[in-house]
């Protein structure tokens, strides 16, 4: 009797190993978001960024590229990086950039990403696009929207973390005009993008 | 009572400590972004679609946490702002800056922060985006000569909202909060209206 009660059940029901939990509810996870980065005041007095550490890693590789195509003893000197007034002052003999905070911040953020990622079963190599669209297309702006995307955020002097999320927090006037600007640029925008998504 | 807060500052923390506080504040920011639906761009792209509100209630929850938590604290004397590092304003190339970014945004559909994570995890087209990030970040570079003028352009320092508006921070804070709450019903009321119920 019993055995024909679990013949009979449904093969939906049997729990699927492979399915990923859901996510968390926003607001519960920007109360965790808003703890870190008031953490993050508290104990160290700045916030959170992101594109910083990228910003240092793209100077010092410039850096370290041109000087090993120069060679020579005095080329670390000649490079180009150095000549540049932007990457410059990322580049000066005292400073590594593995001693940097937000070089620290960045790794971290790879590291709570993935271990959140795998506990939750959402880890593995896939390709995220619409439901409309094809994989070169999503490749193609994913790319194109990387690059301009650092050009906003150099101009800008941060991304979403540095500039809405922790200069937003600490009222800083930049930090909301950087903020509304980023609302007004995407949605201006969004449209004419929206077989990509929709 | 002197503020014994932000404690790296007041107690002159070294480089390690500062460190391993940093790859600690990193992990509970990538673990709370990849918790939140951050790590994939269908989540993202939902904002701009009106399918799905997750950025926006996580973003500004999280904002006005920190900043009641912060501004409480600096109150009752526990936390010197003026010892924490708060952005300085440059008018004309945060604006622009902004527009381009939310360009860059809506065209990749991550942004620097929810890529990194969504790239730990394995999402290849956010690799694409960091990759695009970097050569845009090349770009900026040797582009630099030529936009330093404009970089440096309308610099005002250290202002925050409450002196450009001439109103006590409290004022700002208890408004930021009410904005936020009329923005998160708003989410809700056009999630009912299109049919989109998640949250």
């Amino acid at each position: 009797m019993s055995d024909a009660v679990i013949e009979e059940r449904p093969a939906e029901a049997t729990p699927k190993v492979s399915a990923p939990k859901p996510y968390w509810n926003s607001y519960a996870a920007g109360a965790l978001l808003g703890l870190v980065l008031l953490a993050g005041f508290v104990v160290t007095g700045r916030g959170l960024g992101a594109s910083g550490a990228m910003t240092r890693i793209a100077a010092h590789t410039l850096q370290k590229v041109d000087a090993s195509v120069r060679g020579g003893t005095a080329a670390e000197h000649e490079t180009y990086a150095r000549q540049n007034r932007y990457t410059a002052q990322y580049i000066n003999d005292a400073s590594d950039p593995l001693d940097d905070f937000l070089v620290w911040l960045f790794v971290g953020v790879l590291v709570g990403g993935f271990v959140s990622g795998v506990a939750s079963g959402r880890a593995g190599l896939e390709l995220i696009k619409g439901p409309h669209t094809s994989w070169k297309r999503r490749v193609f702006f994913a790319g194109l929207g990387g690059f301009i995307s650092a050009i906003g955020a150099r101009l800008a002097r941060g991304c979403t973390s540095g500039q809405a999320l922790s200069g937003g927090a600490t009222l800083a006037l930049g930090s909301w005009i950087f903020m509304l600007a980023v609302f007004a640029g995407g949605y201006a925008l969004a449209y004419f993008l929206r077989k990509e998504w929709l | 009572m002197d503020p014994s807060a932000p404690f790296a500052k007041v107690d002159g923390w070294g480089t390690p400590a500062l460190a391993a506080m940093a790859l600690l504040l990193g992990a509970g920011f990538g673990f709370a972004l990849e918790k939140a639906g951050f790590g994939n761009a269908k989540t993202l792209s939902g904002q701009w679609y009106g399918t799905n509100f997750a950025v926006l209630r996580v973003m500004f929850t999280a904002i006005v946490v920190a900043m009641v938590g912060l501004f409480t604290l600096s109150y009752l004397g526990v936390v010197d702002l003026s010892l924490v590092s708060i952005n300085e304003t440059w008018i004309w190339p945060q604006l622009i800056g902004g527009l381009v970014f939310g360009f860059g945004f809506v065209i990749g559909q991550y942004c620097p922060g929810t890529a990194l994570v969504a790239g730990a995890t394995g999402k290849l087209d956010a690799m694409v985006f960091l990759g695009g990030f970097f050569l845009g970040s090349f770009a900026f570079f040797f582009a630099y000569p030529w936009l330093e003028g404009f970089y440096g352009s309308s610099a005002m320092g250290r202002v925050l909202l409450p002196d450009a508006l001439h109103v006590p921070a409290g004022v700002v804070v208890f408004g930021v909060v009410l904005v936020a709450l009329g923005a998160f019903a708003l989410t809700h009321v056009l999630d009912r209206r299109f049919g989109h119920g998640r949250s």
